[in-house]
């Protein structure tokens, strides 16, 4: 099957290998602790670990771009913060 | 938690995990390729990194875009919602007129976008169309080719004449869900009219509501036809809303990259708005029992 019109790169095929992993891990953490672990946390509604996770990608895309818009290039600070807010939206949504 | 886990449901998802990669994963994969990549054609890629992203958020171009679809947004939905509203409130609630007036209100919702764009251009043309010939007769100069406050009020006139109904159905289903004894007890309290609207439909009609808000919202966020039809996007670039810009630079200037990028920015917010009001209106669902209490 010739997939070149997907034009596929390196750090792009990383990128979704990420996004993958994190799905798998999920399925992982589902399987050894079902329910989803509801909770309310400070947006003060009830979030599942998928909810935590879908927050914490869109904040983290959100936080690239703004890193791109008003810094430049060079996304490994952006990267960084992403982590720490991630882990933030875990601990606390 | 003594649910039956049967493990063979997930088979008869099978089917819908196959249409949704074929139609949304694997395009929004390439998508992102190309945002990342500058192409000349024939299959042949040139790695630029995130080039296209920072052009595209620095760029007036698009920061115009998004301006005028968010103005687009707010005067539709401030016209809209409160229009819908009102003619939901005059409807006849029972009788012959009430099968009359909903298909009557259907039926601008039964009209494909492309030809309503159609029918408004025609409608608005000073030699042919009725709107555009009454106005020349009455000496008032209008032209939506021309003139950007023309085109903008057609635009939002045409978008109010197509969609408001979709406010009123919803509203009006609203409106009929609630119980007669509301209104005998606030016949029995004596409160006026407002307060009826203010303290017992107004609050009955939420849910729908914000149903209705957020479809109108992401509708005209997304809209592209019925500008393209009527103005094309001018007169200049006055009503380029961001759909009809990605389609000028995706296929009109076949800069795919710059247009990856700039559709994933789009995307990105259409995400965030959506959660936001997703968010919102499975917690009104949730917290109306406390509310009836």
């Amino acid at each position: 099957m010739d997939l070149s019109w997907m034009a596929w790169t390196g750090p792009t095929a990383l990128f979704w290998l990420g996004i993958v992993s994190c799905l798998v891990i999920m399925m992982v953490w589902e399987y050894f602790s079902p329910g989803g672990n509801p909770r309310v946390g400070i947006l003060r509604f009830e979030t599942t670990r998928g909810d935590r996770l879908f927050i914490s990608l869109l904040g983290s895309a959100f936080i690239h771009l703004a890193w791109l818009g008003f810094i430049g290039p060079g996304l490994w600070w952006a990267l960084g913060i992403s982590f720490v807010y991630a882990i933030g939206v875990f601990k606390t949504v | 938690m003594d649910k039956t886990y049967n493990n063979k449901a997930w088979l008869l998802v099978i089917p819908v995990f196959l249409l949704v990669a074929l139609s949304a994963i694997i395009p929004i994969m390439t998508v992102v390729n190309y945002s990342v990549q500058d192409t000349f054609g024939g299959n042949k890629f040139f790695w630029v990194g995130t080039e296209w992203f920072t052009d595209v958020l620095r760029s007036e171009r698009f920061h115009d875009a998004l301006g005028r679809n968010l103005l687009f947004s707010f005067i539709i939905l401030c016209i809209e919602i409160p229009l819908g509203i009102l003619i939901a409130l005059s409807m006849p609630k029972k009788g012959i007129w009430v099968p009359v007036c909903l298909v009557l209100m259907a039926l601008p919702l039964l009209i494909p976008w492309n030809v309503v764009g159609t029918i408004w251009q025609i409608f608005g043309r000073a030699d042919i169309g009725l709107l555009g010939h009454t106005m020349a007769t009455l000496g008032i100069d209008y032209n939506y080719s021309s003139n950007v406050i023309d085109a903008w009020v057609t635009i939002i006139v045409m978008d109010v004449w197509h969609w408001t109904s979709l406010v009123v159905l919803l509203c009006y289903a609203g409106l009929v869900s609630i119980p007669e004894a509301y209104y005998q007890a606030a016949r029995i309290d004596g409160a006026s009219k407002w307060s009826v609207f203010r303290y017992i439909q107004l609050p009955k009609m939420q849910g729908v509501l914000i149903i209705a808000f957020l479809l109108r919202f992401m509708d005209s966020f997304m809209i592209y036809t019925e500008p393209f039809v009527l103005t094309g996007g001018g007169p200049g670039n006055s009503t380029t809303f961001m759909s009809i810009d990605l389609v000028k630079q995706a296929i009109g200037q076949f800069d795919l990259g710059p247009a990856a990028a700039m559709s994933l920015v789009y995307q990105l917010i259409v995400l965030l708005v959506c959660y936001v009001f997703f968010t919102v209106m499975s917690n009104v669902g949730t917290d109306k029992p406390e509310v009836e209490e």
